[in-house]
């Protein structure tokens, strides 16, 4: 009997911890959801592993950008811009190979400075001249959108050979699953997934086990008592931010690579979609508690839900938006009230 | 004590996690079991057997005549005619139709019918369904990829036959009403539409032909505002404008509002004469007035041709990579009984209460 209070007594720390529990509400709720439908349109394809993969084909770019947006919510901070950087990385990406014959090679560096100049601007005038980071990044958003539209109005089509190929490259796995007519299709991914896993798996080790991760924790959680540990706050956020716009930058890059296309209207609301996964994975708004771990998670649901209701077939497209607004809702009720919690402890 | 009622708390939202899960679940579980039902008993209806599945990727919502294009598929693709339609609307997003055509292809449909937000980028998934041995149909707008095998046919309106039907009809009435000279008001569609560039080219082809004097062109971006805009500045500038060429039916109602602010009247007794396009209801309803004095339709009613083409690839047939879609010609009164252009004749319907009440979108 002592026994067992005993080993029971940790499992209830480690579940009264908020930051777990949020995240094991999120991993419960997604298995539950993907169980269902695996189960209730088996008939429909739901249970073939490709449908699985199909998540991470679609979201690889999201993905990406939800980390970014992850460690400037534990840093305390908020970034809205990401939208719009993806739409003006694709815009700069087609408009350099079609329009300029650069190589797709350039074209990457061109993204991936893009997300740099951004984060570090951004990142200098929130931690550096303490401006509001909603309306830096508000501003962000205007401009990205702008400067889109300004290189071209019209919608550009990629047809440069190496970025086709690099888009089109199919990575097939053992596993797969047998059509109606008896033909064995194996599931296959693309490289944006591999590339997505890998930032995620990289973060997740820079968020847990650097000085900078955990820094970030501490900053978000509570600025005062940071900056009297003795830790640089001002440089903390601006590396939060950087980090940040890398990520933009990459993951408008993969969204690239799965449209293959630059429009004025591409990713329109992106930001939204990442900062709802954020907060379902288990980030709080007001800082220093998330997981990237966690918002896989996040991005995971929202996939799902648009795979049910895509599969269902007569549902109109905006319940999943309106699932999406119900599971925040439930999330931030949540998340208050173990705050609250914790308070009264 | 605390803890108590702390784990209690997260014991019960669990659950309601649970629930809400299992609800929606359960919910979507009866339609499904609605769905399978309806297919034993299409089992025993059709000859065929087994329905057919059409998984339709929409733009959206965003206009009246989007909203007739989507019925027109609802209507047809019925399970009384031996289908089962997936419908997905994507929010005018590209990325939402690529998820949803992936969603498609796992779900083995038989056909895939995409009306493309936009024309490019399409290489990637079309590979994936082509992959699969699932043929892809695009309506309304053609899609820009490198392979032409990647999708079977387009279905859609015929922009630049539109255009033609437009003029040949000017040229009819102008004829019967012995008017020698037109000067044309020519307010153009959003630049670089498909529609657009369709309908201006054989409005410059006839113009060139027949000796007509466009004496302003400018965009008016398909909306009415900018239509009223534009027909108010070109007022201005020429007083001896007869005839304007609006590109779809907002733009018309735009400019007529525009001629009559200015003094001058509309329709067949009036000073100038105006020419639409789309043939919406309001639009057809100004036609019965006269107006508007043509209206060439761009028919939303996709959904029969697109059985058609699927009968055809059930058949086992090879279809062409182009298929055009009926449309029609609207005018006041009866002195253009129908046109001609490149040999085939084509109907001019004078617009009466019947047809008007007849129209459903």
């Amino acid at each position: 009997m002592v026994k067992q209070e005993k080993s029971s007594a940790p499992k209830k720390k480690l579940s009264l911890n908020g930051n777990s529990f949020l995240l094991l509400i999120t991993v419960g709720l997604f298995l539950a959801m993907y169980a269902a439908g695996m189960v209730i349109f088996a008939d429909k394809g739901f249970a073939k592993p490709q449908m699985f993969f199909n998540l991470f084909i679609t979201n690889a770019g999201l993905l990406v950008i939800s980390m970014g947006l992850t460690i400037v919510m534990i840093s305390g901070g908020i970034d809205i811009s990401v939208g719009s950087v993806t739409a003006l990385v694709c815009m700069v990406v087609a408009y350099s190979m079609e329009n300029m014959g650069m190589s797709a090679y350039v074209a990457v560096v061109l993204a991936l400075g893009i997300g740099l100049l951004y984060g570090l601007v951004q990142g200098f005038l929130v931690a550096y001249l303490e401006i509001q980071p909603f309306i830096v990044t508000l501003a962000g958003l205007f401009f990205g959108r702008g400067m889109t539209a300004v290189i071209s109005k019209e919608m550009i089509s990629i047809k440069n050979e190496t970025f086709l190929a690099w888009a089109n490259y199919k990575i097939y796995l053992p596993i797969g699953s047998y059509s109606k007519r008896g033909k064995f299709l194996p599931a296959y991914i693309y490289p944006t997934v591999v590339i997505a896993i890998v930032i995620l798996i990289l973060i997740i080790i820079i968020m847990k086990f650097t000085k900078f991760g955990r820094s970030v924790y501490a900053v978000g959680g509570n600025t005062q008592s940071a900056m009297m540990m003795g830790l640089n706050v001002r440089k903390i956020r601006l590396k939060a931010y950087i980090l940040d716009g890398l990520l933009a930058g990459c993951g408008g890059f993969l969204f690239c690579l799965n449209s293959c296309a630059g429009f004025v209207e591409q990713a329109k609301g992106l930001e939204m979609d990442a900062i709802s996964s954020a907060v379902i994975g288990g980030t709080l708004l007001s800082g220093g508690v998330g997981t990237p771990f966690g918002t896989l998670f996040g991005v995971l649901i929202k996939g799902t839900i648009t795979s049910l209701i895509t599969t269902q077939g007569t549902l109109s497209s905006w319940w999943v938006r309106i699932v999406l607004s119900v599971l925040l809702c439930f999330f931030i009720v949540l998340q208050s009230v173990l705050g609250n919690l914790k308070k009264k402890k | 004590m605390k803890r108590k009622i702390v784990s209690a708390l997260l014991c019960v939202s669990m659950i309601a996690v649970m629930l809400t899960g299992c609800g929606g679940g359960s919910s979507s579980s009866s339609e499904g079991g609605d769905t399978e039902q309806s297919e034993e008993s299409g089992d025993g209806d059709s000859s065929d057997g087994e329905l057919i599945t059409v998984g339709f990727a929409q733009v959206g919502a965003e206009s009246d005549w989007r909203t007739a294009n989507s019925e027109s598929m609802k209507e047809t693709f019925s399970e009384a005619n031996g289908y089962e339609l997936i419908f997905d609307d994507a929010q005018q997003k590209q990325e939402n139709q690529i998820t949803a055509i992936r969603n498609f292809i796992q779900q083995e449909v038989d056909y895939i019918v995409l009306a493309p937000v936009t024309e490019t980028g399409w290489d990637t998934v079309l590979q994936e369904a082509k992959d699969a041995d699932i043929p892809v149909i695009t309506v309304d707008r053609m899609v820009d990829v490198s392979d032409d095998s990647l999708f079977v046919s387009y279905v859609g309106g015929n922009f630049k036959l539109e255009g033609d039907k437009a003029c040949e009809w000017l040229k009819a009435y102008a004829d019967a009403k012995n008017i020698s000279e037109l000067n044309i008001a020519h307010i153009q569609g959003t630049i670089g539409a498909s529609a657009q560039i369709g309908r201006t080219e054989g409005l410059e082809e006839a113009a060139k032909k027949y000796g007509w004097n466009i004496v302003a062109q400018q965009t008016g971006e398909f909306t009415q505002a900018k239509g009223q805009e534009v027909m108010e500045s070109m007022l201005k500038q020429h007083d001896n404008i007869n005839v304007v060429y609006c590109e779809n039916d907002n733009e018309a109602f735009g400019a007529i509002d525009a001629i009559k602010a200015a003094g001058k009247t509309v329709g067949p007794d009036g000073d100038i004469l105006v020419l639409s396009f789309d043939t919406v209801k309001a639009g057809i309803e100004m036609t019965m007035s006269g107006e508007i004095i043509c209206n060439t339709e761009c028919n939303p009613l996709h959904g029969p041709r697109v059985a058609e083409l699927i009968q055809k690839l059930e058949a086992g047939e090879e279809l062409e990579k182009i298929a055009y879609i009926d449309e029609g010609i609207f005018a006041y009164g009866s002195d253009v009984a129908s046109v001609t252009i490149d040999g085939t004749e084509y109907e001019v319907t004078e617009v009466t209460q019947e047809v008007v009440d007849g129209r459903k979108y």
